[in-house]
């Protein structure tokens, strides 16, 4: 059976200033499913990512034309966008905890989007953090500061705090290039359980991890999408010379 | 653009070639010491079996060592997966090789009683489809591999041939049931060759299409 589409992508182009970074972009991201971005830097993979939470409407003289859907709604018609990004996380390159108690920094999401109640609160950085699998690290400290922790350990309170504020979709911009091989295995294996619940859409310059955690691929070259297809297929049978290039390193 | 990964590439397929070239000449020592009855042949020929296990060993190296080094994906996957695959068949067919020259030595110094025509002819034939689907492999050569599968059903009727003569033979003089036994084992063994070259075709056409032809 088919998965819903939790995302569409219709005939996307924008500009940043005069230079179109993404050229005509079609894309259908299935519901609970991990879809990966790959391509050389300057392909647009990221820009498009950022597009999906408008991430770029912050970006000067940036201009976007094409739809991008949500469940089926054009994220960039009569949307609010806090409202948007509660729905759509994102967790970046670098672990970017804010200068608080790990508590406040899962906490800080939901006191936003306005609950209030000490106990409501402690579910829900429980819960948080449980998801993102470092609960039993941190349980004892949720009071001292998050920038005590290591760099794998930020990067999970990261996610954790992208999901106290229970998104469907999960963006990550490469989320492990900071890390050891250690951490960036515990963060490969999180989304695999993550993908159960949130759909996921990650930008990795990591071939292998790619191929290791994504369920679908999209390559992208110069603004455009060469070639999207289920991640094995895309990596052993690649159907466009431009994608078999550049993922056995012969690009150029 | 990884130059070092493409030379590595290349050496992996010349080092096919030449376990190709030593399963070539593995087989031809075997025909000549049958059809010559040649004992010393016979005995160079069994110990090729350990050159080629040599061979077979240092090509499953490199083939670790560049899946390692290099985590390969696309046709790069395909070839080196192709080549781990058909190591294991091409030293198959170096046993059999030697198993044939073993069954020599025993026929050696009594005259045959069948003529030295079908057997050699399946040698020939299984033998050139070694070679074909190495080239084939080497060339990435989709239509020299698709061939080979075809060449089977000749090395297939021939040991039919043989296998009816030998029957014949024993019905004629029960006294022939001895010889007859090693020649159908050799011949039998001759089939099980081009088998063997068939399955390298198949791996061929998967490293050149992603697909293995018995999906």
């Amino acid at each position: 059976m088919a998965a819903e589409e939790k995302i569409g992508i219709n005939d996307l182009n924008l500009w940043y200033g005069k230079f179109q970074a993404l050229k005509n972009v079609n894309l259908s991201i299935p519901e609970k499913e991990i879809m990966a971005f790959i391509g050389p830097s300057g392909c647009g993979k990221s820009t498009l990512l950022k597009t999906l939470n408008r991430m770029n409407d912050l970006v000067d003289g940036c201009k976007i034309t094409g739809e991008v859907l949500l469940d089926g709604e054009d994220i960039y018609y009569n949307m609010d966008t806090s409202l948007l990004r509660k729905r759509v996380g994102m967790v970046f390159q670098k672990p970017n905890p804010f200068p608080m108690s790990i508590f406040d920094n899962i906490a800080f999401g939901p006191r936003t989007h306005g609950i209030r109640n000490r106990a409501d609160l402690a579910t829900i950085v429980e819960d948080s953090l449980r998801r993102a699998a470092i609960w039993d690290e941190v349980k004892d400290r949720l009071r001292s500061s998050a920038l005590g922790l290591s760099g794998g350990q930020q990067q999970r309170l990261c996610i954790a705090r992208a999901l106290s504020v229970d998104p469907d979709v999960l963006l990550m911009d490469e989320p492990t290039s900071a890390l050891d091989p250690i951490s960036t295995s515990r963060i490969e294996d999180l989304t695999q359980e993550l993908k159960k619940r949130y759909t996921i859409v990650i930008v990795t310059h990591n071939m292998q991890q790619a191929t290791r955690i994504s369920d679908r691929t999209a390559f992208f070259l110069m603004g455009e999408i060469v070639e999207c297809g289920r991640t094995e297929t895309l990596f052993s049978t690649p159907q466009d010379k431009r994608t078999e290039d550049y993922i056995t390193g012969r690009f150029g | 653009m990884r130059n070092r990964f493409e030379q590595e590439l290349e050496s992996l397929k010349n080092s096919l070639l030449e376990m190709g070239g030593l399963i070539e000449r593995a087989i031809e020592l075997a025909v000549l010491a049958l059809r010559n009855q040649d004992a010393a042949a016979a005995r160079r020929a069994v110990a090729f079996d350990q050159e080629i296990n040599e061979k077979e060993r240092a090509i499953e190296h490199l083939c670790l060592k560049l899946l390692l080094q290099q985590q390969p994906v696309a046709a790069d996957l395909r070839l080196i997966s192709a080549s781990l695959k058909m190591i294991t068949d091409m030293e198959r067919i170096g046993d059999q090789a030697a198993d044939i020259s073993e069954i020599t030595l025993r026929l050696t110094g009594r005259p045959y009683i069948k003529k030295m025509v079908h057997i050699p002819q399946m040698a020939a034939a299984s033998s050139k489809m070694v070679r074909q689907s190495i080239d084939a492999f080497v060339s990435g050569d989709l239509a020299l591999a698709g061939e080979i599968v075809r060449m089977d059903d000749e090395v297939d009727r021939l040991f039919c041939v043989v296998r009816d003569d030998l029957v014949r033979l024993i019905r004629e003089d029960a006294q022939n049931g001895e010889q007859a036994m090693d020649l159908l084992m050799v011949a039998k063994y001759f089939e099980r060759i081009g088998d063997h070259a068939v399955n390298l075709a198949e791996w061929v056409i998967f490293s050149i299409t992603g697909h293995h032809p018995k999906d």
